[in-house]
């Protein structure tokens, strides 16, 4: 539910509370000063009638309500004596309305001469039932008044008011570290927005920079790495074809050579990682892959021969991406060597290409990999020491960077699907 | 032949020198743009080895100099920054090469003597060797003017190794030469040593007078029988 939206139901909610609260007391309140009026009204008749029938006699005697609004009965002494004036509710037939409709009542007695008179006085009432309709029908539209007019606030007043944060929220939602983008904050006279933008600009600022610092640090470093790799290297060889040396020394500078070697690959991995990383590969062309397929089986001609191996390709469609050349190339060249590697000797590797897909399988000896962990960098076989376990990763990234799917299955056998 | 390597890293230099050296080749060094320039206005070389990244500026800017002044020496760039745009760079201002450093020794002398065959035997390229007779543009070897039948990837692992002959090769420097980075990984030491083995047997069918000895742990070394 988005901001605006949540305070308004709030909104609704409370104020459909405090409305209902509010109707009620307004509702007995009214009634109560209706009442007061009323009966200060009919009080003030008695007086008139009473000082009436002292002038004219004939109205003591008015048995029904007729035409006037009152009746005048004699009593007994000793009624009048135990009687209280009330003040009462009740109905009568009117003719108007063919029904019986409320009324007030006041029943007083006074005297006049010797005789005491009940005097019976009625004004007509509010009608209960009209007066909550029609209360009812001003509060809605009271109600819907105010929610309308709390979302109209919220969407002119408030949407203003709380631009810089969208604007900013909508920048966060598509940004990449790894673009190089900038955050653009939309300056705000409100204090907390203008803190949540400097905050934010910082910590971005922040992030991009060691980001920045850590992908330089790699590729320096692996760069840095690459002259005193060679030099080392080159010492070992001329070193090694001293006459003097005996096998065992010559064991030594080897084993020390082997592993100078897997530094230096493993290096080159890295300062590729980084490259493809930084976007160092701009050019871009369709690549068409059954062509590449094609030409890398012959280039691994002779390392799948020596497993006994056999590389199938299996072609239903055209399958052609648009991405720079030695990617690509890295890319199938990758999974095949991995293939390859991986595959145990004297079975097949299968290479289907189909509409949009390109899948790579060769057979297992150790049942699933961990799908979370196969393109994490210097993840190893256990079985094979010479591998820097960073191939798959660099297929992963290449395939991120042209926005295709690698996935690992595992189905009797290892599967790599590239898709789009 | 002479030999001119232009590096400001000093062991670096001194590698390439002494490793040339022993193929009798007469190595002069020089450690800037400006000293490089001195020693080519007044010598004039069969072989240059350019370092691009030089303290006093780009290699590249050597090499747009030479080829405008006409100078005709075979030129190796040698560079920490293996990049294609760079390879192509260097090979487009008309450098005969591209080495990326790491590289073995072996392998930098297979391209300096490509470079010097191509300048200075145009069209009759072959090398002698015992009874063995390498053709270099034919890709064809000869043993006792009888044609032995080698595959392609056969011709040239024989060529590295007669072009490297008497010197200890690197496994790894002969699999990177021949089936390029398509066998860095795990399993090159049988891998390579299965293709060694067919080699082998090839010759000694043939009875060539040369044998390809396995240093043990590092890799072979092509002598005369």
């Amino acid at each position: 539910m988005k901001l605006l939206n949540y305070t308004t139901s709030y909104f609704a909610a409370i104020l459909f509370l405090l409305l209902g609260i509010w109707a009620v007391i307004f509702y007995v309140e009214m009634l109560d000063e209706i009442y007061d009026s009323l009966d200060d009204g009919l009080g003030n008749q008695k007086t008139l009638i009473i000082n009436r029938a002292k002038n004219n006699p004939e109205n003591l005697k008015r048995l029904d309500f007729q035409d006037g609004s009152y009746t005048v009965r004699s009593i007994s002494n000793s009624q009048a004596i135990t009687f209280k004036d009330s003040y009462r509710d009740t109905l009568m037939y009117m003719h108007n309305e063919n029904d019986f409709e409320p009324v007030r009542l006041l029943e007083t007695v006074f005297k006049e001469g010797d005789k005491f008179y009940k005097l019976k006085i009625i004004t007509s009432m509010v009608e209960e039932d009209d007066l909550i309709e029609d209360l009812l029908f001003s509060l809605i539209l009271l109600y819907l008044g105010l929610i309308l007019s709390i979302v109209l606030l919220n969407n002119l007043i408030l949407k203003k008011i709380w631009n810089p944060f969208y604007s900013l929220l909508h920048q966060l939602k598509n940004f990449r570290l790894e673009k190089d983008q900038k955050i653009n904050t939309v300056s705000s006279n409100i204090d907390e927005f203008n803190l949540l933008n400097t905050r934010i600009e910082q910590m971005l600022d922040k992030s991009i920079s060691s980001y920045n610092s850590q992908k330089q640090f790699i590729e320096n470093a692996a760069h840095e790495l690459q002259t005193p790799l060679a030099i080392s290297i080159n010492k070992l060889e001329l070193l090694v074809e001293h006459e003097e040396l005996n096998e065992q020394q010559i064991e030594l500078v080897a084993s020390v050579l082997n592993n100078l070697e897997g530094l230096t690959r493993m290096n080159n991995s890295l300062l590729l990682l980084s490259k493809i990383e930084n976007q160092q590969f701009p050019d871009e062309q369709e690549i068409d892959f059954n062509d590449l397929i094609t030409n890398l089986k012959h280039d691994y001609k002779d390392l799948a021969g020596h497993k006994q191996m056999e590389i199938k390709i299996e072609s239903t469609s055209v399958l052609k991406y648009t991405m720079n050349k030695g990617l690509a190339r890295i890319l199938l060249s990758n999974l095949l060597k991995n293939a390859i590697i991986h595959g145990e000797k004297g079975t097949e590797i299968n290479v289907m290409i189909s509409v949009n897909s390109f899948r790579i399988s060769n057979s297992s000896k150790h049942g699933a990999l961990d799908t979370t962990r196969v393109f994490s960098r210097f993840q190893k076989n256990p079985g094979s020491k010479n591998s820097t376990g960073i191939g798959l990763a660099i297929a992963k990234t290449i395939a991120k960077k042209y926005q295709l799917q690698l996935d690992y299955t595992f189905t009797q056998e290892h599967n790599f699907h590239l898709y789009k | 032949m002479k030999i001119l390597i232009i590096e400001d890293e000093q062991d670096m230099l001194q590698n390439m020198k002494d490793f040339l050296e022993k193929e009798n080749f007469i190595v002069e060094t020089a450690n800037s743009i400006l000293q490089a320039q001195n020693k080519i206005g007044v010598y004039s070389y069969d072989c240059i080895l350019l370092d691009i990244n030089l303290k006093d500026g780009s290699g590249f800017s050597l090499l747009e100099d030479l080829k405008k002044k006409n100078i005709e020496d075979g030129v190796i760039i040698v560079s920490a920054r293996n990049s294609l745009d760079d390879k192509l760079e260097g090979l487009n201002l008309g450098a005969d090469d591209y080495l990326a450093k790491p590289f073995h020794m072996s392998e930098l002398n297979a391209r300096v003597k490509a470079v010097l065959r191509r300048s200075h035997f145009k069209g009759n390229n072959k090398i002698k060797l015992g009874n063995l007779c390498v053709d270099i543009d034919e890709h064809k070897v000869d043993i006792d003017q009888t044609p032995l039948n080698l595959n392609r990837k056969e011709f040239e692992i024989l060529l590295f190794f007669v072009s490297n002959q008497n010197r200890l090769v690197n496994k790894s420097a002969l699999a990177e030469h021949v089936w390029g980075d398509h066998i860095d990984q795990a399993d090159n030491f049988e891998f390579i040593y299965s293709q060694i083995k067919n080699l082998r047997k090839k010759l000694k069918d043939a009875g060539a007078e040369i044998e390809i000895k396995a240093v043990y742990g590092i890799g072979y070394k092509l002598v005369e029988a």
